[in-house]
């Protein structure tokens, strides 16, 4: 695995480029798929990590941090190549990712590495883990972060904890919805026809929406998110299997496993690119 | 039990400013006095168990020692994927209160029996069980939760009990407690039917003119392996009574004990509630006698397989 060229400071495109780059290598090294998720949620992590929370790598425990919650796991590749890039741990703890006597499993695991703040994996649980966090954080400036997907708003518990903030105005909660489309054995529009803004709105949300892979557009509406006095969902639009022109957009990108000739031509993509 | 619970949670709430209480919008007629006392820290989520669960782990990752209230089979079955990855998984301090376990909503249906808890609770790694029996058991269990921490889950009955408890009795997490120190007969209980539990003794005492011991369990994991050997070893019979289902409860836990243990095959029956959801209607009297845990019943099953009966 190519480590990143030390010093070089990197664009925000390039960032979430970077963390594609990984989530390619990884998931082709492991064979394991759940790659489309991870790519689609990539601007975002890096705008989150980059830009956006509170954080100190050098102190992953600092109680005035604020809190990520990634609830959709399958996205986790995603996470550790960006805590990776952030800082949290060498780059080449990535290659233990989904292999024997490995660090990371498939689905983020607390402990396993600094900066992973909640296990999760099994969809529908984050919202009200993160609903906790804020409600313990409340007297405090730290804010909390969570990442929900577009199909993983099917799970009933998601609307469990969307009322209970709703209803309670939790204003340190910042929820982002990776609306890339497709969940597993569908497209997302197939199992919930109906406008995912209006549902979230009905339930007490300010919804905001964002071009999931434009880096200032990101920033610009979780700023707005995090500033907002009721709590506030940006439903950022993505491309499930961004990067890999061949699978982007398409059910297949969910379990692709990237093949050796995809590793090598994202290895071959400039980093700097025109946006 | 429940109104026991509640009078030592009123102490903790006092003494410890952490402890945030999430109720899954029950506790009509029991949680009042922690509301009025407590506003902050004492959260209705809703009718949203999972949601209850999953927040109280949130709570627990920055440091709030959490409590989450329900019927017991609402508490426990609902929320069960909850309980096992954010709760047990992180190793969290949540107690889940179940109230209710066992049949003591009798005429509410086989949705409010909770028969399983038990069972499904104590196959969780990190997580503590403890099922009382009558008042003393439930103020100890109650502050010993609160003093160690969880993953734990109490399954509380209604009835406060009568009072078993000795003075050298000294509560702790994996304690069992002799309450009546006998022989030949060793009656192994867990939960809100030491009563009749104890009643049952008293015949089998009479009609064998064998002495009984009883033990109450009131910590399930933890268990008290040491004492339940040792009086299984002393014993000639052993007898396990919980209101709960006989697979994967006191029974399936003590006989696979016995068995890891070396101590002779006896004479051993579990009482308990068969492999069927139990339809009848009726008084909780009425579906525990259906099931043989009724004092005058439990007597003869005793003394007939003491006397050499099938089991």
């Amino acid at each position: 695995m190519p480590t990143i060229t030390k010093n070089k400071k990197l664009s925000m495109i390039e960032t979430g480029d970077e963390v594609r780059r990984l989530v390619v290598e990884m998931s082709h090294r492991s064979k394991s798929g759940e790659t489309g998720s991870s790519l689609s949620i990539s601007d975002i992590l890096a705008v989150l990590y980059f830009k956006v929370l509170k954080i100190d790598p050098k102190k992953p425990n600092d109680p005035k941090r604020d809190r990520f919650v990634l609830s959709k796991g399958h996205g986790a590749a995603a996470l550790y190549a960006t805590l990776a890039l952030r800082g949290y741990f060498p780059v080449k703890k990535l290659l233990r990712h989904r292999v024997n006597n490995g660090v990371f499993h498939g689905h983020p695991s607390r402990g396993s590495a600094p900066g992973v703040e909640v296990s999760t994996g099994s969809l529908g649980h984050g919202l009200s883990i993160a609903a906790g966090i804020a409600v313990a954080l409340q007297e405090t400036k730290s804010k909390v972060y969570v990442l929900i997907g577009d199909g993983e708003c099917n799970e009933g518990s998601i609307w469990e904890a969307a009322l209970f903030i709703g209803n309670a105005g939790i204003q340190n909660i910042i929820a982002i919805i990776d609306d890339n489309k497709f969940q597993g054995f569908s497209a997302t529009k197939e199992t919930n026809r109906f406008s995912l803004g209006a549902q979230w709105k009905a339930f007490g949300w300010k919804v905001l929406y964002a071009d999931g892979h434009d880096p200032k557009d990101i920033e610009k509406k979780l700023i707005e998110a995090r500033d907002m006095k009721k709590p506030t969902v940006v439903i950022a639009d993505t491309i499930s299997g961004k990067s890999i022109t061949h699978i982007e957009d398409t059910l297949g990108a969910h379990y692709y496993v990237p093949t050796q000739v995809d590793v090598d031509h994202a290895n071959k993509k400039p980093n700097k690119k025109k946006k | 039990m429940r109104r026991d619970f509640v009078k030592q949670i009123l102490i903790e709430m006092e003494n410890n400013k952490d402890i945030v209480f999430l109720t899954a919008d029950l506790g009509f007629n029991a949680l009042e006095e922690i509301k009025k006392r407590f506003p902050e820290r004492l959260i209705n989520v809703g009718i949203a168990e999972q949601h209850m669960i999953g927040m109280a782990a949130g709570l627990a990752l920055e440091g709030k020692k959490v409590i989450a209230y329900s019927i017991a089979s609402f508490a426990s079955m609902r929320p069960y994927e909850q309980i096992r990855t954010d709760v047990c998984y992180h190793n969290l301090d949540v107690t889940i209160i179940g109230t209710g376990g066992g049949v003591n909503y009798p005429t509410h249906g086989v949705t409010h029996h909770t028969l399983e808890d038990v069972a499904i609770m104590n196959v969780l790694p990190n997580m503590k069980v403890l099922s009382p029996a009558y008042s003393w058991e439930a103020v100890e269990a109650t502050k010993a939760l609160m003093k160690e921490g969880g993953p734990a889950y109490m399954r509380l009955g209604k009835s406060p009990g009568i009072d078993y408890s000795q003075p050298h009795f000294k509560f702790a997490l994996g304690r069992g407690f002799v309450v009546r120190e006998g022989g030949q007969v060793l009656l192994i209980a867990t939960g809100n039917i030491l009563d009749i539990v104890d009643r049952a003794r008293a015949m089998v005492e009479k009609d064998l003119g064998m002495s009984a011991t009883v033990l109450s369990i009131p910590s399930i994991k933890p268990l008290d392996e040491k004492l339940i050997v040792k009086h299984s070893k002393i014993a000639e019979g052993i007898f396990t009574i919980e209101e709960h289902g006989v697979i994967g409860g006191l029974g399936s836990l003590v006989s696979s004990l016995l068995w890891k243990n070396g101590v002779p095959k006896k004479r051993f029956h579990a009482f308990g509630f068969p492999d069927i959801y139990q339809k009848a209607v009726g008084d909780r009297e009425h579906l525990l006698e259906l099931v043989g845990i009724e004092a005058n019943a439990m007597a003869k099953k005793i003394t007939k397989i003491m006397k050499g009966g099938n089991s």
